[in-house]
């Protein structure tokens, strides 16, 4: 088995003040079910070490915990390694309920964004999604569109975003991000 | 002429002069000016020509509603035609040209029209160039072409760069007059978030102009005092140069903030389109004046009275040293004190009304302004430049009574709100038949989604033409929106205004009232489009009663200007040409935005490399440095063939086929859609999706599958998997995998939500490679690992396990008729993988082939391919696939729809395969004509191709079509059209050319 491959190997740019990484190779597992059976929060708890999130949050720290993507599906991230292991996990944990656990971490690229306030006009550049402070906070999870493709991202306790799009497109978000901080700061979110 | 004055100018900074350029003339204006006032300081009265007589055009108003000064704006990477001079910010530097003028501004050959006027009347070009039909062609629409058109296309690449902003606010005040600043400053005591636009750079409208008083300050300190206040609070965002563009449902409002257009030297993007979501909307978008129509009013010097006046005070720019004002209200009056006061003359003051005039009449008077009261503007004298004006009785028909003197006419025909924002999602207007205005009616506003008002209108824009009136209203107004935006507004009143009383408005249409048609013929609505009351009534006459239909065939409000001067006076002709009241009549649709954006804006980031998000697989980066030759498949780019040095396209494909059917050779199928659906309801639910029954494949088989829509069209295909009991792995076409998603998630949420069935997209979790030809299995056992001989792993089967180290999926699936094994390994390692294989293929002749080596392949096969053999009107039946329809199943999607009558007809066009007699190949597309006309007079066809290439296998060109009865008719030859005029002679043959027994595929 040879080494996993990010979508961009780990490229980086800073402009103004803002930093967009490629986050390297995320375990990432979609899972569908029931989210609120007993079963499916003992087994969350387990692999990620949070409860079950709620609307549009993410337990994710550290490199661990789940986003809530719809009523009925959340996306568990774990370390690469450890992506078919949580697979299986699940599998054994939910086995004879009706649920869905795909390894999805090839799927998706990851990527970073830092930088503060300026951070958060890149992504107000792309993303429909209200950024204010007040607004989106640490833990704060939204699946939603960046320009012209589907993405998501979360905001970690570092006021760091924690961005997720498919992987075919990831050097068109990574653009997006780039040029964004390019362009320099609206002067609007504080 | 039009000059600076010494004195006065409150926006220009005299100690900073800029230089700039206008039809290559050198000239100087100020930091402070607009193009227009910098234009008229340099005494540059004729700025352009309208459209269609080509008459000359000079400055009308001072802002956004100006409809004749248009320039081409810049050069080079930054030049934008349509630029309106009166919202151009001077920069040392800036370069404009007029426009619509042939050989020169000053002459111009197509001024001629002027005087042939009465023979192109409203409606002219409907009937005139309908006749002699091959006239248009070759005569009318080269000259139209010639002679019509503003400004000239952009010849470069736009050198600027644009961008998008998301904003939320509670309260989104539009407009930074007194009233918007007041309903700015009141919701944001609230602690609401609130947003306030101005399009201008400078604060305080009218009022600072008109020199109102507010809380006892002049109304200039009032402002900065305000804006200030504003800028200091952390709740608010306050922009200038930002224009609230359009409202739309659902409080979603476009801004559009210029950012660099007064200072193109500077970095970053040149203008952003604010997406604002707002909770309540308040417009404070001021008014409008209008024009009055008298013969000669758009003779360059003929000015709205209020533009006049703000060039005066704003900018220190007077229009002529005799300015003779006309008027049907008091606020004219304004303009006529504000010349006098500037120490330049005034000769009368023309009033149509009989008497009402108020205290700034008696100011006037005061002053020494002749008031002439009951009189009109018979016509203006002059051509390129107003020399006088003829004076009459208004309630007459033009009978000259005096002619003054004058090189300035100052007209004011009352005031019109902005009502555009207001109107743009729905609120209705109401006739406020005092005030002689279209005002927003409070109990029709835009509503949400619960049906709640979104959008309050204040101030002027609300029909409140006194400070006094504008600031309560305006404060009022916020105060209900801060109640709707959920906040609590804070308890105090208004700020006081005051101002001087004012006598009612007459309205005024027509000067004078019985003008006849050699006058009204000359009396402009539209200046842009050269629209005249002579044209509104034309129209009625000839039956254009509706509103709509008038402006279309007259042209008038449909210049860039949209009609922002001449809209309310054309719809009043128009009543009085229909004998009925102006609100029966109504205003035309006002559409966003309320005035033109850039492009750029709209484009927003989207441009260069990120015009469209280009889909990439893990083998993208091999492809690019190995030749390959992309084609578009979805968003994705394929590669079409990789190709060599000294080879062609073609030479590559040829190449591709070859080798692969001899040797080895690698597709990159990572692009295939893989839908994953699992639940115990699975297979119930894929019997539905696919034609075929898949609840009963086997786990470790494979199936391939038709999809159909409802109406029993083909719209996709692929390999279906069966994983475990309760899980399938669906394959789709490269372009379907998002559509097919959608699909089956359509029918799970809205027809079968009860079915329990989840589906993922793992389309982009592998990277897949298809590994094809005779020494596929060879590779695959050199690179070592679980066993993929035919007894381990037969045709239609698939199976988990390790090649080379990778953790793979292996399909043997064939869609070239070789020896073939799809091979799905972790995206992550999909390219160490992909080297894998070509470094292991080395000794077995190993070639990555592209998707026209491909597609020939499957064509030698006579397999379909959804796209080419189906276009939305296809049936499986008419490609002979009854083998794939499950005849046992109840029902699937499409199946009532296929059994209707038309879909059952023995007369359908089916699939065939097509051998040309001399072995070249069919033109893609082509049809087979039939003997005869159809009723239209076309000929009839029987047939088309729908695939059709030169196969390097069997050295002749191979085709698939679609014939009348084809399968029928094996052995006929028929005829297909070349393109040329000339035929090509086809036998209808059985549709797979190569090993028809599948023989090679089964190893």
């Amino acid at each position: 088995m040879s080494e996993a491959v990010s979508f961009l190997n780990g490229a980086e740019a800073t402009h103004n003040g803002v930093t967009v990484r490629d986050a390297g190779p995320v375990g990432m597992v979609t899972l569908r079910g029931d989210l609120s059976a007993a079963k499916l929060k003992t087994a969350v708890k387990k692999i990620t070490g949070q409860p079950v999130p709620g609307v549009r949050k993410s337990t994710v720290t550290g490199g661990k915990g789940a986003c809530w993507m719809s009523p009925d599906e959340l996306l568990i991230v774990v370390p690469h390694a450890e992506a078919a292991a949580a697979v299986a996990e699940l599998e054994s944990a939910l086995a004879g309920g009706h649920f869905m656990a795909v390894n999805v971490s090839d799927a998706r690229a990851c990527l970073t964004l830092s930088g503060g306030v300026a951070a958060r006009e890149v992504l107000a550049k792309i993303a429909p999604v209200d950024l204010s402070t007040a607004a989106f906070g640490a833990g704060d999870f939204r699946r939603t569109r960046m320009a012209q493709v589907a993405g998501a991202f979360w905001l970690d306790d570092a006021e760091t975003f924690h961005v997720v799009c498919f992987r075919s497109v990831g050097h068109y978000v990574f653009g997006l991000l780039e040029n964004g901080a390019k362009a320099g700061p609206v002067g609007v979110l504080a | 002429m039009s000059t600076r004055l010494s004195n006065g100018g409150r926006l220009v900074n005299k100690a900073k002069p800029v230089e700039f350029q206008f039809n290559g003339k050198r000239m100087k204006g100020y930091e402070g000016d607009t193009l227009a006032s910098a234009l008229l300081a340099n005494d540059q009265m004729l700025v352009g020509r309208s459209f269609k007589y080509h008459r000359p055009r000079g400055i009308v108003a001072s802002g956004g509603e100006e409809p004749n000064a248009l320039v081409n704006l810049g050069q080079g990477g930054k030049f934008e035609p349509n630029q309106r001079v009166t919202t151009t910010e001077l920069f040392d530097g800036l370069y404009a040209t007029s426009q619509n003028h042939w050989p020169s501004l000053e002459f111009d050959v197509g001024a001629i029209n002027t005087h042939f006027a009465r023979f192109l009347p409203a409606g002219f070009y409907y009937k005139m160039f309908m006749f002699p039909r091959p006239f248009w062609k070759h005569v009318y629409e080269p000259f139209i072409r010639q002679s019509a058109g503003l400004g000239k296309a952009p010849k470069e690449r736009d050198s600027d760069t644009y961008e998008h902003f998301y904003h939320f606010t509670d309260v989104l005040v539009i407009g930074g007059g007194i009233a918007g600043l007041a309903a700015a400053l009141e919701a944001a005591q609230s602690g609401l978030k609130v947003t306030i636009f101005e399009q201008t750079h400078h604060w305080g409208g009218r009022a600072v102009v008109d020199g109102a008083e507010i809380d006892g300050k002049p109304a200039d300190d009032w402002v900065k005092d305000t804006v200030q206040t504003l800028e200091g609070m952390e709740n608010v965002t306050i922009r200038a140069r930002t224009m609230g563009a359009g409202v739309y449902d659902h409080g979603y409002v476009l801004g559009y903030e210029r950012l660099t257009d007064h200072c193109p030297d500077q970095d970053g993007p040149r203008h952003r389109l604010w997406r604002i979501r707002a909770t309540q909307i308040i417009t404070a978008t001021g008014a409008i004046e209008r024009p009055l129509s008298f013969a000669g009013n758009d003779i360059p010097g003929v000015m709205l009275a209020a533009a006049l006046r703000d060039y005066v005070v704003n900018w220190g720019v007077s229009i002529g040293d005799r300015t003779v004002v006309v008027t049907n209200n008091d606020d004219a009056y304004r303009t006529a004190i504000a010349l006098v006061d500037a120490g330049l003359s005034v000769p009368a003051i023309i009033d149509a009304r009989t008497d009402g005039a108020g205290p700034l009449a008696d100011a006037a008077r005061a002053k020494g302004i002749r008031v002439e009261m009951g009189k009109g503007i018979a016509k203006v004298k002059g051509g390129k430049r107003v020399e006088g004006v003829a004076i009459c009785l208004q309630a007459g028909e033009g009978a000259v009574i005096e002619e003054i003197k004058c090189d300035a006419v100052a007209m004011s025909g009352g005031w019109s709100p902005v009502v555009h924002l207001w109107s743009h999602c729905g609120g209705k207007l109401i006739w406020d038949e005092a005030q002689a205005m279209f005002r927003p009616d409070p109990s029709r506003a835009p509503t949400g989604d619960k049906g709640q008002p979104f959008v309050a209108a204040a101030g002027t824009a609300n029909g409140n033409l006194r400070t006094a009136a504008v600031l309560e209203d305006a404060v009022a107004q916020a105060k209900a929106a801060v109640k709707a935006a959920g906040g609590k507004p804070k308890a105090g009143k208004a700020p006081a205004g005051s101002d001087a009383e004012e006598g009612a408005i007459s309205p005024v249409w027509l000067m004078p009232q019985g003008a006849p048609i050699q006058l009204r013929m000359k009396s402009w609505l539209d200046f842009q489009n050269d629209v005249k009351v002579s044209d509104v009534q034309l129209a009625a006459r000839e039956g254009f009663e509706s509103v709509e239909h008038a402006k279309r065939y007259t042209t008038l409000g449909m210049a860039t200007d949209q009609g922002k001067l001449s809209n309310i006076n054309g719809l009043a002709i128009l009543s009085d040409a229909l004998d009925q009241a102006i609100p029966q009549t109504g205003t035309t649709t006002f559409r966003p935005p309320y005035t033109p954006i850039s492009m750029g804006a709209i484009g927003g980031e989207a441009r260069d490399e990120l015009f469209q998000p280009i889909r990439k697989t893990p083998m993208h980066g091999w492809h690019e440095a190995n030749g390959a030759d992309f084609e578009p498949v979805g968003h994705w780019r394929r590669p079409y063939a990789f190709v060599r040095s000294g080879e062609s396209v073609h030479d590559a494909v040829m190449r591709e086929v070859k080798n692969t059917r001899r040797n080895l050779g690698l597709l990159d199928a990572s692009t295939l859609g893989k839908l994953i659906v699992k639940g115990p309801d699975a297979g119930k639910f894929l019997d539905m999706m696919y034609t075929n029954m898949m609840s009963t494949l086997k786990p470790g088989k494979c199936r391939y599958g038709l999809m159909c829509n409802e109406n029993g069209f083909l719209i996709d295909d692929g390999v279906v998997a069966r994983i475990d009991e309760d899980t399938f792995l669906c394959h789709t076409t490269t372009g379907g995998a998002e559509r097919i998603h959608a699909w089956m998630e359509d029918w799970l949420q809205c027809e079968w939500w009860d079915w329990k069935v989840y589906v993922t997209n793992a389309t982009e979790q592998f990277a897949q490679v298809a590994v094809v030809g005779p020494n596929a299995r060879k590779v695959l056992e050199k690179l070592g690992g679980m066993d993929v001989s035919k007894e381990s792993i037969a045709f239609m089967e698939w199976k988990d396990g390790q090649i080379g180290g990778f953790n793979a999926r292996v399909y043997r699936i064939s869609f070239s008729g070789e020896l073939s094994y799809e091979i799905a390994v972790p995206a992550s390692q999909g390219r160490a993988f992909w080297d894998a294989l070509l470094a292991a293929g080395e000794e077995f002749g190993v070639m990555p082939y592209g998707t026209e080596c491909l597609h020939i392949m499957r064509a030698e096969k006579g397999f379909i391919m959804i796209g080419d053999e189906t276009d939305g009107t296809v049936i499986p039946q008419d490609l002979n696939m009854e083998w794939a329809i499950s005849k046992k199943k109840e029902d699937y999607l499409g199946k009532r729809a296929q059994e209707r009558s038309y879909m059952a007809s023995p007369d359908r066009w089916k699939l065939v395969g097509l051998e040309t007699l001399d072995g070249s190949v069919i033109p893609d597309g082509a049809y087979a004509p039939a003997p005869g006309d159809n009723a239209n007079g076309q000929r009839n066809v029987q047939g088309r191709v729908t695939s059709t290439y030169f196969s390097p296998t069997l050295g002749r060109g191979i085709a698939m079509g679609l014939v009348h009865k084809g399968p029928d008719r094996m052995g006929d030859v028929i005829e297909f059209t070349k393109g040329d005029g000339t035929f090509v002679k086809a036998k209808i043959v059985d549709q797979v050319f190569y090993d028809k027994d599948g023989e090679k595929q089964n190893v």
